[in-house]
């Protein structure tokens, strides 16, 4: 080759190189978003595999879950490219769907052979779809999560406490099935001296700041009859919201509190009620499933000294739904390579592997596999849970229908102010008004 | 400076003057006092036009529109005093003013009193005084969200100090005293906490103001036989007295925005109790993204902080001209 030749394929290589290589530093790394809990450990552990198969470095925006929705919404509000995919919660997918936050991934879904028939069919509506119950898809369900409880399974077998309740009510101390018996246990336990310590009946979610109370209260309401809105017609809520058996569930959720939990329980969330069960104070917890396997890991409380039982019913049978879907952030530059790694958590043995280390996959073919039930001593348990779910408002006005809910559910529960009835009037009353501001009535 | 040296300056300053370029020394020379000092300041106004009058200018306007921050596709629509009449007519909305005010009130009031005394104390310079005075200090030090957390385990009704000290005092039980979720304990529980973190900076200023009153004066009243209480009355009080209404001036504009240590101890419950101003601004504007109505209460509050520090202010200046 001539020496001219060999000059222009060098340049004309350097000029291949020099508009290749932003591409190449585009696909990289990708940033994914999500809380700072036990499962966002578990997923950094599983991102290796697609690290070492793509050679794309993932890093993780981890923030705690007191500032995990104001963070994020705010980086999404603002149009960041901080986060390339972001796990979100639940019941932001309304918004972020009508504020165009999130890519749609049906045609991705497709092109890809990515099936939601594949996924649990709760976990779709509640992570993936908006409008709900339409085949509009923003996420791939990712970390399935639901309220359930935990007990202390070796005080419920000493047989002196067993022959003291079988006297007292008539049945085997057990894990409960309805929330009669469930707080029947709870005054057993309450104030009970046990090892030289007084113990407590339940500890129950009572947090006023975020979310708190409304999980654990709507938790309760479902078994009770509480409707959202009338099924027939949307938005109506006179009659379902504040229909007599959701003021019964309400009074009974406050009863619970009043009767049965630890002194000094009138702000408990996720941490607080962990700690409470984690401490030797409860005999019962309410807890959101993915702290099962870090409390029966624990070397005071875990393996034989904890039971798993999903949410006791009453009239109905229901669970508050936790848990998130990832989704890929339209604002990101790095879409495509977003993308390829939901496909590559989408996979079956990635699912599968998903599990093993701490997060609770969504996929059929993993919680429905033969075996899935005795992989671990909660699965069964998250199983019947999954099975029984339903969301809080998924609507884009979610998070000030929330508020609404925590201030009068607190007021009420907490505080002791008015009734039930005036509490959930109230509520009907705040919810109208966030409707009729969105225009939807 | 020798003869020699100042020569060598004359010279230094000659062909400094011959080195710059005429015209931009006739530029320089050209401008007034007045022009170089606006060249000076120009920086620091148009910052402060940016991160203060700007955003002061645009949350007005957007007060008058139905604007939602999460929504910026959606139209925005002119709601005229729309968002003012929902603000003021929300009982929410007052029944978090009249926290803000109770706290406001009862916070300064023993700020002002605890710390007062302190200062008064601290003067008298006895053995050991400045060991004391940092001592006190240390409060005043940390950092809200530390304080906070501290004494949210304090007031742990089974493992908190505060519950078993007043429990050994009283009798009453641990497990009753439950003071961050009772209706009349929580706003309690919260003037405890700031007035411990916060008397010390009220002692700092009146123990200024206290160090400030010349000796003279009490020498002179000691002359006259004027009583310890006489002089604490007549001299003490009055000549520190402007030192004490910046202090209160300094701490109700603060208490005004109280929001971190309501939001580490109580999230603004039980129920509703301890929600004050700042949290429900911040739950309209950050968690329910009604922009427009949250820029209306935000001017509503702006207003009636700036109304009332200037009545407060002219009081000051009243009193220290006296």
């Amino acid at each position: 080759m001539q020496k001219k030749s060999k000059a222009l394929l060098g340049l004309a290589s350097a000029f291949v190189m020099s508009s290749a290589l932003p591409n190449l530093a585009k696909a990289d790394q990708l940033t994914l978003c999500w809380a700072a809990w036990d499962p966002a450990n578990a997923l950094v552990e599983l991102s290796k595999d697609f690290t070492a198969k793509t050679g794309t470095e993932m890093k993780f925006e981890f923030v705690p879950w007191t500032s995990y929705a104001d963070r994020f919404l705010n980086e999404l509000n603002s149009h960041g490219k901080l986060c390339d995919l972001i796990i979100g919660d639940s019941q932001w997918i309304g918004g972020s769907a009508e504020n165009g936050h999130y890519v749609k991934l049906n045609d991705f879904f497709d092109k890809e052979g990515i099936k939601m028939d594949d996924f649990v069919p709760a976990t779709v509506v509640g992570y993936s779809e908006w409008p709900k119950n339409t085949p509009n898809y923003w996420a791939l369900p990712a970390m399935g999560d639901v309220v359930g409880w935990t007990y202390r399974k070796d005080w419920f077998e000493r047989p002196e406490l067993q022959k003291e309740f079988k006297e007292k009510y008539g049945r085997e101390l057990a894990a409960p099935k309805t929330y009669d018996e469930l707080k029947q246990i709870a005054e057993f336990f309450q104030k009970r001296e046990i090892d030289g310590k007084t113990v407590y009946g339940a500890s129950i979610y009572t947090e006023r700041g975020s979310e708190g109370i409304t999980m654990g209260v709507t938790n309760v309401l479902y078994d009770w009859g509480f409707q959202y809105d009338n099924p027939d017609k949307p938005y109506e809520m006179e009659g379902f919201v504040n229909s007599p058996d959701a003021v019964k569930g309400l009074e009974f959720y406050k009863a619970l509190y009043d009767c049965c939990t630890p002194p000094g329980s009138s702000n408990v969330y996720m941490v607080e009620s962990a700690d409470a069960f984690k401490s030797g104070q409860v005999a019962m917890q309410m807890n959101f499933a993915f702290t099962w396997p870090g409390l029966y890991k624990d070397e005071k409380v875990g393996g034989d000294k904890i039971g798993f039982f999903p949410n006791p019913a009453e009239k109905k049978h229901f669970a508050q739904l936790g848990g998130q879907g990832i989704s890929v952030v339209s604002y990101s530059d790095k879409k495509d390579a977003a993308l390829q790694y939901i496909k590559w958590f989408a996979q079956p043995d990635v699912q599968a592997k998903w599990w093993q280390l701490g997060g609770y996959s969504c996929l059929k073919s993993v919680v429905n596999a033969p075996d899935f039930a005795s992989s671990q001593p909660y699965a069964q348990a998250f199983l019947d849970s999954m099975a029984i779910v339903k969301d809080f408002w998924a609507e884009p006005s979610y998070a000030t229908l929330l508020q609404d809910m925590q201030k009068r559910v607190h007021n009420y529960v907490v505080a002791g102010n008015g009734t039930a009835q005036e509490a959930l009037d109230g509520l009907v009353k705040d919810w109208t008004e966030v409707f009729k501001d969105d225009g939807k009535i | 400076m020798n003869i020699s040296s100042s020569s060598m300056v004359e010279k230094a300053a000659d062909a400094t003057a011959r080195a710059t370029p005429t015209p931009v020394a006739r530029r320089v020379r050209g401008l007034s006092d007045r022009a170089i000092a606006w060249v000076f300041i120009a920086p620091t106004i148009i910052l402060l036009l940016a991160i203060n009058i700007f955003p002061l200018i645009w949350a007005i306007y957007l007060s008058f529109t139905n604007y939602r921050a999460n929504r910026p596709n959606a139209p925005v629509q002119n709601v005229g005093l729309g968002n003012y009449e929902r603000v003021l007519t929300d009982p929410d909305i007052w029944q978090a003013m009249q926290t803000t005010a109770h706290f406001v009130f009862w916070t300064i009031l023993l700020q002002t009193v605890i710390g007062f005394t302190l200062a008064y104390l601290i003067d008298r310079k006895f053995r050991g005084h400045a060991f004391w005075t940092t001592l006190i200090l240390i409060p005043m030090m940390l950092s809200p969200a530390v304080v906070g957390n501290f004494w949210r385990f304090l007031y742990e009704p089974q493992i908190g100090l505060f519950a078993y000290a007043v429990s050994l005092v009283t009798g009453i039980p641990t497990a009753d005293i439950q003071m961050l979720g009772s209706v009349s304990l929580a706003p309690w529980a919260i003037i405890i906490v700031d007035t411990w973190m916060w008397t010390p900076y009220v002692m700092l200023i009146c123990l200024a103001g206290l160090r400030s009153i010349p000796d003279y004066i009490y020498e002179a009243a000691e002359v006259d036989r004027a009583s310890a209480w006489r002089q604490f009355w007549s001299i003490t009080v009055p000549m520190a007295l402007p030192f004490i209404m910046l202090a209160v001036l300094f701490r109700g504009i603060e208490n005004f925005k109280m929001f971190d240590m309501v939001t580490l101890l109580t999230g603004g419950g039980p129920g509703s109790t301890t929600e004050v101003a700042s949290i429900t601004l911040k739950r309209a504007a950050f968690e329910s993204w009604a922009t427009g109505r949250a820029s209306a209460f935000a001017i509503v509050l702006f207003v009636a902080v700036f109304g009332l520090a200037n009545i407060y202010v002219k009081a000051l200046n009243k009193v220290k001209q006296r």
